[in-house]
């Protein structure tokens, strides 16, 4: 085919282009998989029934917001990761500083306790259990936005995996939340960033394979 | 050096001017500033292209048409805060770099491939014919798609014309193309993929 040919071929189709389609494309990925992560927090784990009493203690917020902010800058990262040519630039540190927090808030509230304490502040009551399941809850969320950048244009797969895998494993520790009972800093600092790094390394591993395009 | 860094850096803006006005009107569906849009992008990928894969011209021609049809159907990763030619030039160097690697011969690549914002510096509307036929790959294609891209493409028949000659309907014609279209570059992508 010439390439003169070809040019007129695309040049049919011409249909009008929706403007934002990156933003737009993660953000419905999102809005539909949250859902299905919330039900799965719900049958699988269950809503701690105290929630009411514990939205009155500053940890549990803690726990909440640590991962949403981290979800919020993965959705940041990931559109512009999408589009080529786009630099990420300040985006990277949305997704770091909410880490470091967490980490100089665990350093400090381990230093502060008492030495008796401090084995239980790092191993809580579910250690075991905490990062397998964030990463289950973070499925279908890993899935959605795998399947968003399917349809847009990463020039660096990866790292957009990577970012994919972020997002979600930020979100679901975030959903997560809402039925753990751990409530020490030095826990979130270990267990919920390692459950968010479990996606984070499959999308990475497996972003170069499904990504092309 | 310096004189000539300027010149075809004003060489550059000024084409990021006038491609981007074209591209944008295209954007919004105006389909004769994108035919031109699309002309004038794929002498500039021809340039391009051709200096950095300065040992194989035969690659140049294939690269030019699967960018262009990349481009095509990525159009809506493009937004206007961005310069035009940072999108081109990063899915020209994605797609260059894919082909480099699947040739295992990236590091005989005679530029560095951090190079300055310069797609658009230069032209060459000289087309050579393509190696690889995309018509072949054409032919793998479901007639839905297949049978508007032929009558469009060889015939050179409008929409409408493509319509009757194929008793599909005029949107059937536009679905069938626009799909047709991204199912080429699936497959031209999974071919590299899988050799």
């Amino acid at each position: 085919m010439k390439t003169d040919d070809l040019v007129a071929l695309l040049a049919t189709d011409a249909a009008p282009v929706p403007r934002r389609a990156a933003s737009r494309r993660i953000a419905v990925a999102l809005l539909l998989s949250l859902p299905v992560a919330a039900l799965i927090m719900q049958v699988e784990f269950g809503v701690r029934r105290d929630l009411v009493q514990v939205m009155f203690w500053p940890m549990f917020w803690v726990k909440v917001l640590v991962p949403s902010s981290i979800a919020v800058a993965g959705f940041v990262v990931l559109q512009r990761l999408a589009r080529p040519g786009v630099a990420v630039r300040a985006g990277w540190l949305g997704l770091l500083v909410p880490v470091l927090l967490l980490w100089g808030l665990a350093m400090v509230s381990y230093l502060l306790a008492p030495e008796t304490r401090r084995a239980d502040m790092v191993w809580g009551q579910t250690w075991r259990t905490c990062v397998f399941n964030i990463a289950t809850i973070s499925i279908p969320i890993f899935v959605a936005a795998m399947l968003a950048l399917k349809g847009l244009a990463p020039t660096r797969p990866a790292l957009a995996g990577a970012c994919a895998g972020a997002l979600a494993g930020a979100a679901a520790a975030a959903v997560y939340a809402f039925h753990c009972i751990e409530l020490a800093a030095p826990f979130l600092a270990i267990w919920y960033v390692a459950g968010m790094a479990v996606p984070m390394l499959v999308g990475a591993l497996v972003g170069p394979r499904l990504l092309r395009w | 050096m310096a004189r000539t860094t300027t010149g075809s850096t004003t060489q550059g803006s000024d084409a990021e001017l006038l491609l981007r006005g074209l591209f944008m009107r295209g954007l919004d569906g105006d389909a004769a500033a994108y035919h031109q849009f699309l002309q004038r992008l794929s002498a500039h990928l021809r340039a391009f292209l051709g200096k950095r894969l300065f040992g194989w011209p035969d690659e140049v021609e294939d690269l030019v048409q699967e960018c262009l049809l990349a481009m095509h159907n990525q159009r809506h990763t493009y937004q206007p805060d961005q310069p035009l030619t940072a999108w081109v030039q990063a899915i020209a160097r994605y797609k260059m770099i894919d082909l480099l690697r699947s040739k295992s011969v990236r590091e005989a690549l005679h530029d560095p491939l951090e190079d300055d914002l310069a797609v658009f510096a230069e032209s060459d509307t000289d087309a050579s014919d393509a190696r690889r036929d995309l018509a072949g790959l054409l032919d793998t294609l479901p007639d839905r798609q297949r049978l508007p891209i032929v009558h469009v493409k060889l015939q050179g028949l409008s929409v409408a014309e493509a319509a009757t000659a194929t008793g599909m309907s005029e949107s059937a014609v536009k679905v069938g193309i626009h799909r047709g279209l991204k199912a080429l570059a699936a497959r031209i992508a999974t071919g590299k993929g899988t050799s």
